[in-house]
């Protein structure tokens, strides 16, 4: 979808939000719902950092580490791939306290999606480096370059924008999957929802209003990793021809 | 002790039956999705003038959270007079959600069919109908069933999301089993061992099923 459709349905959204705030029965909802909004919004910035780094440096270690992290990360990989995001919140928030490691549930829902997000970004990490053309490799080696300088010089400059889009996927699992830590006694957007509908059952008002704020926030991203791509991949000879 | 082997086989069979719901709902909510998604990527292409309204209506299925569907379905539709039961309401919102993400792979893999094919069938004077099920739809599933299982699996990863509307499924039990004992370790560490086995199997799966289809199609 074009970036001017997305930005249409932005402007849409907002319009709606706008005027459905004019109206007696919705207002009543929004200072609530935006207060749960701000906790959403902190949990996916902190998550998709970890999940960055933790991405980062899985797909590094399973690169090039010495074969007994080269396991660790790949288990790692595996696991928080393989177990569903909802089952990883429940195992740190109940059963870690059990072995005698209590975090408090906000650090939880952070650690949680940000490792369940970095697991899958690793993936696109890897594949990101491993699909730099052949010949900038050997080039590399042609000039006598260390590893390291071959991949912070060369290797990941042109990596990183093939990893733009994938990790927009991400970031955008990563912000719908925050709903989940309503269910971890958070105060989220989704909990918010939640408690305000089981004390005023005004079903409609609350419900719409949520599904058009985490629209407004997906779009929001969206629309950012689009700018960010169209930036990193300006000079690059790449894609399409604008 | 930390883990108790003889609470574990008291709980097994419990857990084992909770499974045999969470398999249900996987297999209704995706025969759904899989359903919906071709009609939707089909009308998209057959029905002029639909493209916009379907890219918009996917967009916005993809971009607000599953959970928030999810209790959508089970509190919002009731007061427009359908009451579904919980079961019901999350396999619904499960399977329009993978709709949308599915109706895009069918999307791919039509685009995937050379044009020839389309041109063909005008010639022969094909009817879009017979177009779609004798010459378009045979050609374009076949190289997109392995994305097809990605979705299956991790659909099957969601459905833990139907215990927040108390669906008697996997984590809903788990956490039952929990407060009712206060022993949390075992029961939620042997549903994540399930999911973790159930994906790694299917995985293992879809590579094989991957390596079968590359033989067959000849390109």
């Amino acid at each position: 979808m074009g970036i001017g459709t997305l930005v249409a349905m932005l402007a849409a959204a907002l319009a709606v939000i706008g005027v459905l705030a004019t109206q007696q029965a919705y207002s009543l909802f929004l200072p609530g719902l935006l207060q749960g909004a701000v906790l959403t919004i902190e949990i996916a910035i902190l998550g998709s950092l970890l999940a960055i780094v933790m991405g980062v440096l899985a797909a590094l270690v399973r690169l090039y580490g010495p074969a007994p992290l080269r396991w660790l990360a790949t288990v790692y990989v595996e696991i928080f791939r393989g177990t569903s995001a909802l089952v990883q919140l429940f195992w740190l928030f109940f059963v870690l306290p059990q072995f005698g490691v209590t975090l408090d549930a906000f650090l939880v829902a952070v650690v949680a999606l940000g490792l369940n997000v970095g697991a899958y970004g690793s993936e696109v990490v890897r594949g990101a480096i491993l699909s730099v053309a052949r010949g900038q490799w050997e080039a590399c080696t042609a000039l006598n370059m260390s590893r390291a300088q071959m991949l912070r010089r060369v290797i990941l400059p042109q990596a990183f924008v093939a990893m733009i889009p994938p990790w927009g996927n991400l970031f955008i699992e990563l912000l719908k999957s925050t709903s989940l830590v309503s269910l971890i006694t958070l105060s989220d957007l989704a909990f918010k929802a939640q408690q305000m509908n089981q004390n005023t059952f005004k079903t409609i008002p609350i419900f719409t209003l949520v599904l058009l704020m985490y629209l407004v926030m997906s779009l929001v991203l969206t629309i950012g990793m689009r700018l960010l791509e169209r930036r990193a991949s300006a000079g690059l000879a790449r894609g399409k021809a604008a | 002790m930390i883990w108790d082997w003889s609470f574990t086989l008291e709980i097994l069979p419990v857990l084992a039956q909770a499974a045999v719901v969470s398999v249900e709902a996987t297999l209704i909510s995706f025969v759904l999705a899989a359903t919906l998604g071709l009609v939707l990527a089909v009308v998209r292409i057959a029905v002029p003038r639909t493209g916009w309204t379907i890219s918009v209506l996917v967009e916005l299925i993809r971009s607000t959270p599953l959970l928030i569907q999810i209790f959508f379905i089970y509190f919002v539709f009731p007061k427009f007079g359908l009451v579904l039961d919980a079961f019901t309401a999350g396999v619904l919102a499960i399977g329009i959600h993978y709709a949308a993400y599915c109706s895009e792979v069918y999307r791919a893999g039509f685009d995937n069919i050379h044009r020839g094919q389309w041109e063909a069938s005008i010639a022969l004077n094909l009817s879009a109908w017979t177009t779609f099920r004798d010459i378009i739809i045979p050609q374009a599933i076949p190289p997109i069933v392995p994305a097809l299982g990605n979705y299956l699996v991790a659909l099957f990863k969601e459905t833990p999301l139907l215990s927040a509307i108390a669906v008697m499924e996997l984590m809903q039990t788990a956490k039952i089993i929990g407060s009712d004992t206060f022993r949390y370790t075992e029961p939620i560490t042997l549903v994540g061992l399930f999911f973790l086995a159930m994906s790694l199997v299917s995985a293992a799966l879809i590579r094989a099923l991957e390596r079968l289809l590359n033989r067959r199609t000849v390109r």
